[in-house]
């Protein structure tokens, strides 16, 4: 797209950048160009480019009042507030961003140039935070530019103020939009938007991305979408940065075989960080950071100021660490996702990915932040905390180099959001069901939507949506005479609100820091330091020690729905085993990784302690074709192992173990647990499993047989914890169980409680329901990765290698190292329930 | 109105549920469902049905599968089948509100006649069912004695001998190799017992919760874990 003339740009404008020293870049004048012609657009940049003044610019410009001729007529009429003379009319802009410490920070930027400028603008934020009264002065009297979050805009327009409010919109900028799309809250959003669409039909809208592999996906959500054709916001692509500088640290030491906490490397990860001014370590999972964090400071003898954040952490600690990584005074941060997203800070000038990157998409964006200069490199360096991240951060060095990007594909829209989003249009103003459906499926996740689904929504929405018609008398809403469904009780609109939105945590607990326990009694009152996932704590017993918040913590007393905790001399912690933040290894690195293992010539790049475990593998087993799936078997004291090489990620084959275990059964080859890592599965059988394969008694082409997704996964499902967890969420987002009623919230353990056995009935009783539809579709990307589990037993089928081994392989070494480290899989709650009973036998007999 | 019984589920592996242990002196047997036999007396304990919540919620909006009545009195059936008893205790809060006997669908009306035809069945009142139900057959009792045993709905303060109650919904949680289960179970000490829920869509009280501390003040108590086709008796201890 040809860059209008500087000129395009009001004189206002012009001094102001020449007066920065700045040139307006050319992507900033093409979505100036685009706003006057009124197009919408998907901006791609990448950090540090400019891409929010781009985004508020064409704002920014009408608003002023000195728009060109030709452009969008400003309006001009003007009104007395008393002191001040304003525009009339209501909202301009409005800006959606996925975090709210984003939102409140951008606003503090825009009004930098507003002010400097002096441009009679007038920019607010609506967050949680906000004042009621502020936000009943909003909707008053709303500003010039709103700032706000997908759950907020939700909440204005479930009141009867959104037609008024937005009716005189004309720009909607979506920032982060890359992250936002891949969610519930990205459905919830679409949905939104297409509200918008059809309030404010002059309005266009601008995304605000980073790179991603398919940017038609995010060109369809910007705009509304027409049946048959998919329509598309314009690209607007700013100047590629410089490209990143990224290498792999090439470790002096030798490489762990497994594990995740790449101790191994600290002392040179240490010396890095002193070689350079602000440096963001980032770590896939918060106990990693957790770890880390501790053992720099264990060498920290210079005292450098380095700082831990995740997202488990109180939200105040959180602030103060970016507070002070804002004003320089920090040399590191241990951090997590939790900074994947953010503000710009100038001065970090080299990013550290401690293991493996999981995706080249997410390590970009995370060196991206070293350096927030565009047209300076970003510095970037892995650290593999053990061998196969070696294979895996080589395969993302590549990648990086020729900027391959492998974000996920676009979602379909989620029943549960839509059930969240009817209700929600209920309580803004009654609604024709034909309508309403017209105007979701002009929403780019929804555009696929069937009619039956949407009526099967509203029904849910209703009574429930079952089959028993049992609750006709209690409707939520109900169709009046002209068959608009309106709600029935204003408790009904009062409730929805409180539980609007579309994130549904782990269950967690506080934790509070008390003095140790001197008498029986647990003393009361002190600090909270942040939140654990529940299942965390059931594990623990008194006395136990772990590492939280960068201390080790003795575990006092579980007290009211907090963990009390008290600090702990202890130095060998037993370290939480957070579930948060852990990713699955991306399909794309997936590939490239196992080309890497087929290709003998690519391990030259290869340090050469990797080059020579392949090299011994190679010899001792073999190694698979890119295309193949290798499965080795072996003895082992008195066990036969069986170990295969998917390269699928840890959800999928946690998935394969727990199908592949109960066929195994079935083959009387009893099974006796399995393990997964990112790579590998490793399942091991009491009996002979190699010689049943190759006697013939069992084929593992049956064995790996696709239709293990259909019955085996069917009554694997029915049991499954993940599943049920995965049902709750649902059962959540859909308002089946609310979270907060007016006056209390319901504690979490309640909802978790009875959701399993909601569950449970609802399976035997109308398997076809709404929201067990809801959960098998988000189970098919989630927790259960069935979607790559099946692509994967596709891309096998006819290609599957056996290797009976006298022992274990080389390859095989990383997974059965993860035996006794990580818990073992399987449904073996019964066999678990068998052991502790029989542990009092032994006990009785002794 | 007597309808006939409906078949009996047979799930894949039936279940072999003898689970026997004494209380007070009777010989008793704990089902893997959930419910308690006497084979002395023929007699057989269900706790906490519950019959009705999820209609009970329905009137405040919240909707609740409403399958829950089905799913239970189902199970009931399948365990009356198994061991025909005489009498049918229902220890209490066997509907969740006054008002759900009157809200039983016609089908779950007749399949608690066809369960109730030619035995005894007592309702035992419960903190959510204080009144006799109406019109859901059965003789209503605050407490029925019966040799050693005393069948109470909420245990009592003191320690009481030969007691059978429910009310806490007893659920047992054990830790292992990084994996926590968690079951309905009975607890026992031999002295007294506290039956688990029966009902669908009953909660569950962890057995460590301060609750069980008033019935039994120390942990040498065994919890009878509910498995999918055994009991599995663990110290109170030992459980998290």
């Amino acid at each position: 797209m040809d860059a209008p003339a500087n000129s395009s740009l009001p004189d206002v404008f012009q001094r102001w950048f020449a007066g920065k020293g700045w040139q307006p870049r050319a992507h900033q004048l093409a979505l100036l160009a685009q706003a006057r012609s009124g197009r919408s657009s998907l901006l791609i940049a990448p950090t540090g480019a400019g891409k929010t003044l781009a985004g508020f610019l064409p704002s920014l410009v009408e608003l002023s009042g000195f728009a060109a001729e030709g452009g969008v007529a400003p309006r001009r009429r003007l009104m007395s507030t008393g002191s001040d003379v304003r525009r009339e009319g209501g909202l301009h802009t409005l800006y959606i961003s996925p975090l709210k410490a984003l939102a409140v920070d951008i606003a503090r930027n825009l009004e930098q140039p507003v002010a400097e400028m002096k441009l009679p603008v007038r920019v607010e934020t609506r967050t949680g935070d906000t004042p009621a009264s502020k936000r009943q002065r909003q909707r008053r009297d709303p500003p010039d530019i709103l700032l706000t979050t997908p759950e907020q805009l939700a909440l204005i327009l479930a009141t009867a103020d959104g037609p008024y409010l937005f009716g005189s919109l004309r720009r909607i900028v979506l920032d982060e939009l890359h992250s936002l799309v891949l969610s519930k809250r990205g459905d919830l959003l679409s949905l939104d938007l297409a509200r918008l669409f059809r309030l404010a039909p002059q309005a266009t809208t601008v995304g605000l991305s980073a790179t991603v592999a398919e940017p038609d996906e995010l060109r369809r959500y910007l705009v509304p979408q027409r049946s048959g054709e998919a329509a598309m916001a314009d690209l607007v692509m700013a100047e590629a940065g410089a490209a990143p500088d990224v290498s792999m640290l090439d470790t002096a030491e030798r490489l762990p075989w497994a594990g995740h906490s790449a101790v191994h490397a600290l002392d040179e990860i240490y010396a890095l960080v002193k070689s350079h001014n602000t440096t963001l370590i980032f770590v896939n999972t918060r106990s990693q950071a957790e770890r880390i964090f501790q053992e720099l400071w264990q060498i920290n003898d210079d005292n450098l100021p380095i700082a831990l954040h995740h997202g488990s952490l109180d939200v105040a600690q959180r602030r103060k660490v970016e507070d002070a990584m804002a004003a320089a005074r920090l040399r590191a941060v241990v951090c997590t996702s939790s900074l994947d997203l953010g503000v710009d800070w100038g001065d970090v000038d080299l990013v550290i990915n401690v293991g493996a990157p999981k995706g080249s998409s997410r390590l970009l964006q995370r060196i991206g932040r070293a350096n927030h200069r565009w047209d300076e490199p970003s510095k970037g360096i892995l650290v593999p905390a053990n061998r196969f991240e070696v294979l895996e951060c080589s395969a993302a060095v590549a990648a990086v180099a020729e900027n391959a990007q492998d974000t996920p594909p676009a979602r379909t829209g989620a029943l549960d959001v839509l059930a969240q989003h009817i209700l929600g249009c209920a309580c803004g103003a009654p609604f024709l069901a034909d309508d309403l459906y017209a105007e979701v499926i002009a929403a780019a996740p929804y555009a696929d939507l069937d009619r039956q689904d949407f009526d099967d929504a509203v029904d849910f929405v209703a009574t429930g949506g079952y089959a028993l018609r049992a609750y006709e008398r209690f409707a939520k809403i109900r169709q009046d005479a002209q068959g608009r469904w309106r709600i029935a009780h204003p408790a009904v609109a009062q409730r929805y609100r409180m539980n609007v939105g579309t994130i549904v945590e782990a269950d967690m607990l506080k934790v509070r820091l008390v003095r140790s326990r001197v008498s029986k009694a647990v003393a009361r009152g002190g600090r909270i330091l942040g939140e654990v996932e529940e299942y965390f704590v059931e594990t623990l017993s008194p006395g136990d020690t772990f590492l939280f918040a960068g201390e080790v913590l003795r575990y006092e007393a579980l007290v009211e729905n907090e963990v009390y905790v008290s600090r702990a001399t202890s130095e060998d912690p037993k370290v939480p085993s957070y579930e948060g933040g852990k990713f699955p290894l991306s399909t794309y690195l997936a590939a490239r990784v196992r080309d890497i293992l087929a290709d003998g010539r690519a391990w030259g790049a290869l340090p050469a302690q990797v080059r020579e475990w392949l090299e011994i593998q190679q010899w001792r087993s073999q190694l698979p074709a890119a295309s193949e799936l290798l499965v080795e078997t072996f003895p082992r004291a008195a066990k036969h192992y069986f170990v295969c090489y998917p390269f699928e990620g840890r959800l999928a084959h946690q998935t394969l173990g727990m199908l592949l275990t109960r066929r195994l059964e079935r083959a009387r080859l009893r099974p006796l647990g399995f393990v997964a890592n990112e790579y590998a599965l490793a399942v091991w059988c009491l009996g002979d499993v190699a010689l049943h394969l190759q006697s013939g008694r069992l084929s593992l082409a049956e064995l790996f047989d696709q239709d293990m997704l259909g019955d085996d996964l069917e009554a694997w499902l029915a049991e499954s914890a993940l599943m049920k967890r995965t049902f709750r969420a649902c059962a959540i987002i859909a308002g089946l169980i609310e979270r907060r009623f007016p006056g209390k919230e319901k504690s979490r353990r309640e909802v978790t409680m009875s959701t399993d056995l909601i569950y449970d009935v609802l399976r035997r009783h109308q398997p076809d329901h709404l929201l067990l539809r809801a959960a098998r579709a988000d189970a098919a990307t989630g927790l259960l990765d069935l979607r790559r589990l099946g692509d994967m037993l596709a891309r096998v089928k006819g290609h599957i290698v056996h290797r009976p081994l006298d022992h274990v392989s080389p390859l095989a070494v990383p997974v059965m190292l993860e035996i006794g480290r990580e818990s073992v899989g399987g449904e073996a709650s019964e066999s678990l329930l068998a052991e502790e009973a029989e542990d009092l036998v032994k006990e009785a007999m002794r | 109105m007597h309808g006939t019984l409906p078949a009996p589920i047979h799930t894949a592996r039936d279940p072999v549920s003898e689970h026997g242990f004494a209380v007070a002196g009777a010989a008793l047997v704990a089902d893997c469902s959930g419910a308690l036999y006497w084979p002395g007396e023929r007699l057989l304990v269900v706790s906490d049905l519950h019959l009705e919540k999820g209609s009970s919620f329905g009137t405040r909006r919240v909707f609740l599968p409403p399958y829950d009545t089905a799913a239970t009195l189902a199970r009931l059936v399948a365990v009356v089948a198994r061991y025909q008893p005489a009498c049918v205790v229902a220890l209490g809060d066997s509907f969740h509100d006054g008002g759900g006997p009157a809200r039983l669908a016609p089908s779950d009306r007749d399949t608690l006649a066809a369960l109730q035809h030619g035995r005894d069945w007592i309702w035992i009142a419960g903190n959510h069912d204080p009144d006799r139900p109406e019109n859901v057959g059965g003789v209503a009792m605050d407490v029925l004695r019966r040799g050693p045993l005393t069948f109470r709905h909420e245990p009592g303060l003191q320690a009481a001998a030969g007691e059978i109650a429910g009310h806490l919904h007893p659920v047992g949680r054990i830790s292992r190799r990084g994996r926590v289960v968690s079951r309905r179970c009975f607890v026992t000490d031999g002295t007294r017992l506290v039956a688990p829920a029966f009902g669908a869509y009953a909660g569950g009280l962890n057995i460590r919760d301060r609750a069980f501390a008033r019935v039994f003040p120390t942990l040498g108590f065994t919890a009878h874990l509910m498995g999918a086709d055994r009991l599995y008796a663990i110290p109170a201890a030992r459980c998290v």
